[in-house]
């Protein structure tokens, strides 16, 4: 195998979808920490909660995906710190999110939280900012339930946590 | 007791508390009075599970014999858990669940935001990442407490009912023991006293917009951060455990 550049390794990344929201690369979610070349590839990955179930299936995506692409060794390193934000979305994901019917995370994550919620959440549809919270809990761990008032959709929105 | 065996014992006891909570959490899964709750609840138990998962990893990592995250979860006894007793109390009705939620995370919160800040960088990595976690479910729950205890005549009675037949469970949150001690000096973990002073601070503003009274201190039961476990305990691990125990290195 010629010399294998990080830049090709992450590249080939960013082609492995999100298996909770396909829409998303792994890469546009912000979750490849690392990629070291060495005698083989390693990839350091961060979960997004605790329990995300997808965490396995994701690890699996990343082997299955470099073996498609003739690396043989790959390892993958669980790293925790800097703990995972929704503000490690890339602006090209947030994009995608919305364009998908998900309303991206407005910046940013954090205490803000525990007070007042979330601010006003634009319709990832018609962008009006007239909505509605239905549910702060949705389908997975990471998003909340809305709906739009003008165009009266329903969508779902990245929560920030 | 020595460094590395305080902090194995520290890390396994909060693995113990994600995971006898994310145990009681999951036998309510799908009796959710709404979809809403239903959907909170066992999002929250997932992340209980989460954070059990890499406690016990690094409790396996710093005893170094080669013990895994089932090993803790599934191969040890009543007496080897050291969970909070709060935590393993039957759930009850949906007042004495959100009960015993908020009197818990009241105080995880507030732990989990010292030991972020601790000098132990594996414990600090999975407190930085379980806080935000555990804000969001302490917002959620206190909302419930506030909508209950300020809401009927019924739902006022029997939210105070619960928060008074809960209370006599949190003198343990703050009963410092050797291990706690050993901890807190080693790593910079966090000082129970001071813990206590700002729980009851922030219980009391909650329970005061919850129209509920905060009971008065009496007796306080404690024993489960030393293994010994309310009778409750043995059915929830014989349930939890009954796959490994009855076919023994069972894989999916």
């Amino acid at each position: 195998m010629s010399v294998l550049s990080r830049d090709q390794v992450m590249q080939w990344l960013s082609e492995v979808p999100d298996p909770e929201i396909p829409v998303l690369t792994i890469t546009d979610l912000g979750i490849v920490r690392d990629v070291a070349v060495n005698d083989g590839v390693t990839v350091a990955l961060t979960p997004t909660y605790t329990g995300c179930p997808a965490t396995e299936v994701i690890e699996k995506s990343v082997i299955d995906a470099l073996h498609e692409h003739g690396v043989e060794r790959v390892s993958i390193d669980r790293v925790l710190s800097p703990p995972w934000t929704t503000d490690w979305i890339s602006a090209e994901g947030r994009e995608k999110l919305r364009e998908y019917g998900i309303a991206p995370p407005e910046k940013s994550a954090g205490k803000r939280a525990l007070l007042h919620g979330e601010k006003t959440v634009q319709c990832p549809r018609c962008a009006s900012a007239d909505t509605q919270l239905v549910s702060e809990f949705g389908s997975t761990a990471c998003k909340a339930s809305y709906k739009c008032t003008a165009c009266l959709e329903p969508f779902e929105y990245f929560k920030c946590i | 007791m020595s460094t590395d065996t305080a902090l194995l014992a520290y890390v396994t006891r909060l693995g113990d508390n994600a995971l006898v909570l994310s145990q009681r959490k999951i036998e309510t899964v799908t009796l959710g009075p709404e979809l809403e709750e239903e959907l909170a609840n066992a999002n929250f138990a997932l992340d209980y599970l989460g954070q059990a998962r890499l406690l016990y990893s690094l409790a396996g990592e710093i005893e170094g014999d080669g013990r895994g995250e089932d090993d803790f979860a599934f191969l040890r006894s009543d007496h080897e858990y050291q969970n909070l007793l709060l935590l393993e109390q039957p759930n009850g009705h949906f007042g004495d669940t959100i009960a015993r939620d908020f009197l818990f995370e009241s105080f995880y919160l507030l732990q989990l935001e010292a030991l972020e800040q601790c000098s132990h960088t594996g414990v600090a990595e999975i407190a930085a990442r379980a806080v935000k976690e555990v804000r969001y479910h302490l917002r959620h729950v206190a909302q419930w407490l506030i909508r209950l205890g300020d809401g009927t005549a019924q739902s006022h009675a029997r939210m105070q009912q619960s928060i008074d037949d809960l209370w006599r469970f949190t003198g343990e949150l703050f009963a410092a023991d050797e291990i706690d001690r050993e901890f807190t000096a080693n790593y910079a973990g966090p000082d129970l006293v001071a813990l206590q002073d700002e729980w009851q601070k922030n219980v009391a503003a909650v329970l005061r917009e919850a129209t509920l009274t905060m009971p008065e201190d009496g007796w306080m039961a404690s024993g489960g951060k030393q293994g010994q476990h309310s009778e409750h305990f043995g059915f929830l691990l014989a349930e939890m455990q009954h796959l490994q125990r009855s076919h023994p290195g069972a894989t999916w």
